[in-house]
């Protein structure tokens, strides 16, 4: 069970949290001016990488915040949080 | 049974306390300290069970938690009766009752050792190879498969035992407390670390602390008189707690580890009531210290597995620790200096060594010269290639080694013994590590995999380090745990090792025999009876990957995982294979260690406390009114509630009946509730539901539609503007949670320029809805001052009031399609309204109904339940809601997928209702809809989703889904069941008052 790092709260179990998939995709802001492609795009498609992965979770069971984690997949690393509209820390 | 097999001169054995125990019925004597195995040992039993797939008899074979063959039933018969318990691991109390298992009619005599004669034509893969055929006789085969797998017998009765869990902090975790474990322990704890020191044994120091050799010293001290000095005073230390009897079942990410403390099972039956048996540790260890030891290998050659064959540590161990000879006539077999460690403690004792047999050509160490000296015949170069006797080992049959040990050569010479000894080296045990995400690397010189790569703060440390002097042990942890904790090494300045024994080992996997490998049965896996010749035969057929060849050799699966074997598995494969060890890496290590007992994983949640439920404010009068419960998520809500021996069906038609004709009462308190307040309220809810928001008037309420992304309906429910920037939200029962997810994750992440508050409120209310022609009556009996008139307070609006003075929301709204009000009152106030509305009701004949009512009134209405009529593939077009799908907003959560290729299919599966031809037939939910049943193969459309008899119109009715169902009006479809095809037709989902005449009660 990882130790999560809330930025808000600070660390708490992994059993506190949710996992929201991958972080950084906009929602458009015209979605009726995109096409089918592009919709099923930004709809359907995820990357699911082995290694440095940006992710969205939720402190749930917390202070019910979304932030964004940066993780290595590969090794459960936690290598980064940060808030909502910040910059990733690392690469 | 002869008593010369125990030898005084134990300490850790309390000879005037005698422990009484029954082993397969007959009573036998141990004392205080002996574990089952070696008091049975004691007593001559070497017998102890018969072997998983071909019934041989097998006996006792190690000292610890590796066990493969001694596993035996605890308690048979009893509440407390436990499959697969290692008798090795189980310490004796008085009461005890063990008995064989996988063996009928008796360990002695066993029906199924036929299959040890059968076992030419019982390969790996057979189970695969033979039940494939014909198809049909699976079930035949099944039976007789189930029968004969598993070893042990399943409780039949709940566990009597108490659990708990505990969580646990500390800044080092020492796993394992032999001599290098309390030396870190100490170091830590020294230094102001709060430290928690655990052992799987019931005692401390591990295989150290019953070492009296004059081979190895520390500071010129033996070295288990300085390992006690060291105990005695690590036991006195504040910040360090010491846990026994506590096995690491599991080493999780971020150093989270999970051990089994065990409490009671050590103590006599009549002084465990009460007291819980085990605890489940929940730790969280800033620093881990993972000391946990090697495990001795045996080695591979014919017949290696009789009863009576022991590693050789174990034959030390049971003579130093418990002074029990495991035989009168011994015969060690080693490929290193190991086993002359076991001769010299049975020379001391004067206990008979017939020979040992060591693979290597070249012995030179101090400790081989000493036993050598004690006249003790060394075959050199030799391996053992046969062993005889059947409950019981006779005799061995041993020839030379060929200079590269790939085969034997000279004459065969046989030797008689009661009990070989084995030491094929050790394997660092290492599970733990690799659990935790940890690469090991594999070491040629002495072929050992060893930890390399860490993946959390932690170490390992002696040998499960791949350390196997005592000199090295101790340097390397002293020098280790020092750079590890950051820390002076104030404890031990000055230390001196003697070390008499010689690393050298001469590893073969599979030791030649002068038999046809296709002869001979060399056991690599002994609890699963997988031997060297199955894992050939996998290789021979194709399987490469060591996951693939321990899946279909079973090798390694058993109880104990091939804690003894598995390193011999990898071995043979890469030496039949020509690739190199290390290439193949290890099988995959899975908690737990060793079993864990159900009852220990769930703790104190067990019965009603198993998962939890929620109840409503209006619970207790739902019992006491004789209600029916059903589960919705995690609530408990009234279902229905029979009278004078009622079956469902009749109270609901009861119910239903009522609230159309009378009055019906509804505890709704279940529903999800969100009050969204900020001045972008009502902007977000046009975002979020697919219907327009800014337009609704304050003191309105609005029926919404949510959707995803992805354009399918998501949940559904009122909401009513309590003012201009208050909103109050509801859900379904189920839903709310992830509804309240859902729009914290839109207003945080997308949306966070929105002024915005989202709580949920689901616990704050009770709902209570009335409903039916009468329902007006009796909420203005109940709230006298509120004005009623449909002009004051018409249908879809709310109004605040006051019930003694006691502030309320009630609401206009209907889910039944009747004149109804739902009234909210603070959740503790629930109860007491719910019963003034029973009282004012006397009159109407107010009938409290459930959710199956609910859910009948409704269909009648075709009103969907999402969840129900709708799964994750439903569009509001699907359902024929177009009507709630505005076209004038610029966006909406869903909207750009509502015209997607696919989404505007015309053949999509859409809502419709089907009327019976028959009214008395009543669909069963989930049946197939079909057209044409003669053309194979049948065309699906689509499957029935709500499915009543409606006492208010006197016929079945149902709602269902069915391809293009839109344009299918009127036609004629059919729901073919088991005995009988069902006619329907297509229906409007509306079956009553279309009009909507029924919510201003004009009937």
């Amino acid at each position: 069970m990882f130790l999560i790092n809330c930025p808000f709260c600070g660390q708490r179990e992994q059993s506190e949290f949710k996992a929201g998939g991958e972080a950084h995709i906009v929602r458009p802001k015209q979605p009726t001016e995109l096409s089918d492609d592009e919709w099923a795009e930004y709809l359907f498609m995820r990357k699911n990488i082995k290694g440095v992965q940006f992710e969205r979770w939720n402190h749930v069971h917390g202070c019910r915040k979304w932030f964004n984690m940066v993780r290595d997949t590969s090794n459960d690393q936690i290598k980064a949080v940060y808030k909502i509209g910040e910059k990733p820390p690392v690469k | 049974m002869s008593n010369n097999l125990r030898f005084k001169s134990s300490k850790f054995i309390d000879e005037t306390y005698r422990v009484s125990f029954k082993f397969n019925n007959k009573t036998y004597f141990g004392f205080k300290g002996d574990t089952l195995a070696s008091a049975l040992l004691a007593n001559g039993i070497h017998l102890i069970g018969r072997s998983f797939k071909y019934h041989r008899p097998r006996g006792i074979m190690t000292s610890g938690s590796e066990e493969p063959n001694a596993i035996i039933q605890l308690h048979d018969n009893s509440t407390r009766s436990e499959p697969n318990v290692r008798a090795t691991e189980v310490e004796i109390y008085e009461g005890l009752v063990a008995t064989s298992q996988n063996c009928w009619p008796s360990v002695n005599f066993d029906v199924g050792g036929i299959n040890n004669l059968l076992s030419p034509i019982l390969p790996a893969g057979f189970y695969y190879k033979t039940f494939m055929w014909p198809e049909s006789f699976w079930k035949k085969y099944e039976y007789f498969i189930r029968k004969s797998a598993g070893l042990g017998k399943s409780p039949k009765v709940a566990d009597p035992d108490i659990y708990e869990h505990n969580y646990i902090h500390c800044d080092v975790l020492v796993i394992g407390a032999g001599v290098s474990g309390i030396i870190a322990a100490k170091m830590a704890a020294k230094n102001g670390l709060k430290t928690l020191l655990v052992d799987e044994k019931s005692y401390l120091g591990g295989s150290s602390i019953y070492d009296n050799s004059e081979f190895s010293k520390i500071n010129n001290q033996i070295t288990s008189s300085w390992l006690e000095k060291e105990i005695n005073e690590i036991s006195k230390l504040e910040n360090l707690e010491i846990k026994t009897r506590t096995s690491v079942a599991a080493f999780h990410a971020y150093n989270f580890l999970l051990a089994r403390e065990n409490l009671t099972d050590h103590l006599p039956i009549n002084q465990r009531e009460n007291k819980v048996r085990q605890r489940l540790l929940k730790i969280r260890a800033k620093k881990v210290i993972t000391a946990t030891g090697s495990i001795e290998r045996p080695l591979i050659f014919d017949n290696n597995d009789r009863p009576g064959i022991f590693l050789s540590s174990a034959i030390k161990k049971y003579i130093d620790f418990y002074g029990v000879a495991c035989g009168e006539n011994n015969v060690l077999f080693t490929n290193n200096d190991t086993a002359y460690e076991t001769a010299m403690s049975l020379i001391q004792r004067g206990i008979k060594i017939n020979a040992i047999i060591d693979n290597r050509e070249q012995i030179d160490s101090k400790i081989s010269y000493e036993v050598e000296k004690n006249n003790i015949k060394i075959y050199k170069g030799y391996t053992v290639v046969d062993t005889y006797g059947y409950r019981r080992i006779k005799k061995i049959s041993i020839m030379k080694l060929s200079k590269d040990g790939q085969t034997v050569i000279g004459d065969k010479i046989k030797l008689n013994c009661d009990c070989l000894g084995l030491s094929g080296g050790w394997t660092p045990a290492v599970h733990l590590f690799t659990q935790s995400g940890g690469k090991l690397k594999f070491r040629e010189e002495d072929q050992v995999f060893i930890p390399d790569v860490y993946p959390s703060d932690q170490i390992s440390i002696g040998s499960c380090n791949g350390d196997f002097s005592l000199e090295e042990i101790v340097k390397n942890t002293l020098f280790s745990v020092k750079k590890f904790l950051n820390t002076e090494n104030s404890e031990y300045k000055t230390i001196e090792i003697i070390s008499g024994l010689n690393l050298s080992k001469r590893n073969i996997w599979l030791l030649p025999s002068d038999k046809p490998i296709g002869k001979t049965k060399s056991f690599v896996d002994y609890q699963n009876d997988a031997t060297s010749k199955d894992i050939k035969l996998a290789l021979r057929e194709g399987f490469r990957s060591i996951e693939h060849v321990k899946r279909y050799t079973t090798t390694g699966m058993g109880t104990d995982q091939g804690k003894l074997g598995n390193m011999h598995a990898l071995g043979i494969i890469s030496e039949t294979a020509g690739t190199k060890m290390g290439e193949h890496g290890t099988t995959t290590f899975r908690p737990p260690y060793t079993p864990l007992t159900f009852g220990t994983i769930v703790g104190r949640n067990v019965g009603e406390f198993f998962d939890i439920f929620r109840r409503t404010p209006i619970h207790d009068w739902h019992v006491a009114n004789n209600a029916q419960f059903e589960n919705v998520g995690q609530w408990k809500r009234a279902w229905y509630y029979p009278r004078n021996n009622e079956n469902m069906h009749q109270a609901v038609q009861r119910e239903s009946k009522a609230a159309r004709e009378t009055a019906g009462i509804l505890d709704a308190s279940t529903l999800g509730k969100i009050d969204i307040q900020g001045t972008d309220a009502s902007e977000f809810l046009n975002r979020v539901y697919t219907n327009a928001w800014s337009k609704l008037a304050v003191g309105k309420c609005r029926y919404g539609l949510m959707l995803n992304e992805d354009g399918m309906v998501y949940d559904d429910g009122v909401t009513t503007r309590l003012d201009e920037n208050h909103y109050i939200m509801t859900t379904t029962t189920g839903g709310a949670a992830n509804v309240l997810g859902k729009l914290e994750d839109y207003l945080q992440t997308e949306w966070p320029e929105l002024d915005v508050y989202l709580s949920s409120v689901t616990d704050h209310y009770a709902t209570i809805s009335v409903c039916g022609p009468d329902s007006k009556k009796i909420v203005s009996k109940v709230i006298p001052d509120l004005d009623l008139s449909d002009e004051k307070f018409p249908h879809m609006s709310f109004k605040n009031a006051k019930i003694d003075n006691i502030k309320c929301r009630v609401m206009r709204i209907s889910f039944t399609g009747e004149l109804s009000y739902e009234i909210n009152i603070q959740a503790n106030y629930g109860k007491s309204v719910w019963e003034k509305c029973i009282e004012a009701g006397k009159d109407f004949d107010i009938t409290p109904y459930g959710t199956e009512t609910m859910h009948l009134l409704r269909a009648e209405k075709g009103f969907i339940i999402v969840g129900q009529d709708t799964d994750a593939t439903m569009t509001p077009i699907d359902l024929q809601m177009d009507w709630i799908v505005s076209k004038k907003k610029f966006d909406f959560i869903g909207k750009r997928s509502l015209y997607r290729s696919d989404t505007i299919r015309e053949n999509r599966k859409q809502l419709v209702g089907l009327l019976t031809e028959n009214p008395d037939d009543i669909l069963e939910e989930g049946a197939q809809i079909v057209a044409d049943i003669k053309k194979k193969p049948v065309e699906m459309l689509g499957h029935v989703t709500s499915s009543y008899y409606s006492p208010n119109l006197k016929k079945s009715i149902a709602l269902g889904v069915v391809k293009g169902g839109k344009n299918m009006l009127g036609q004629k479809l059919i729901i073919p069941m088991e005995n009988k095809n069902i006619n329907v037709t297509v229906a409007d989902p509306v079956f009553l008052d279309k009009e909507g005449k029924r919510l201003n009660a004009k009937l």
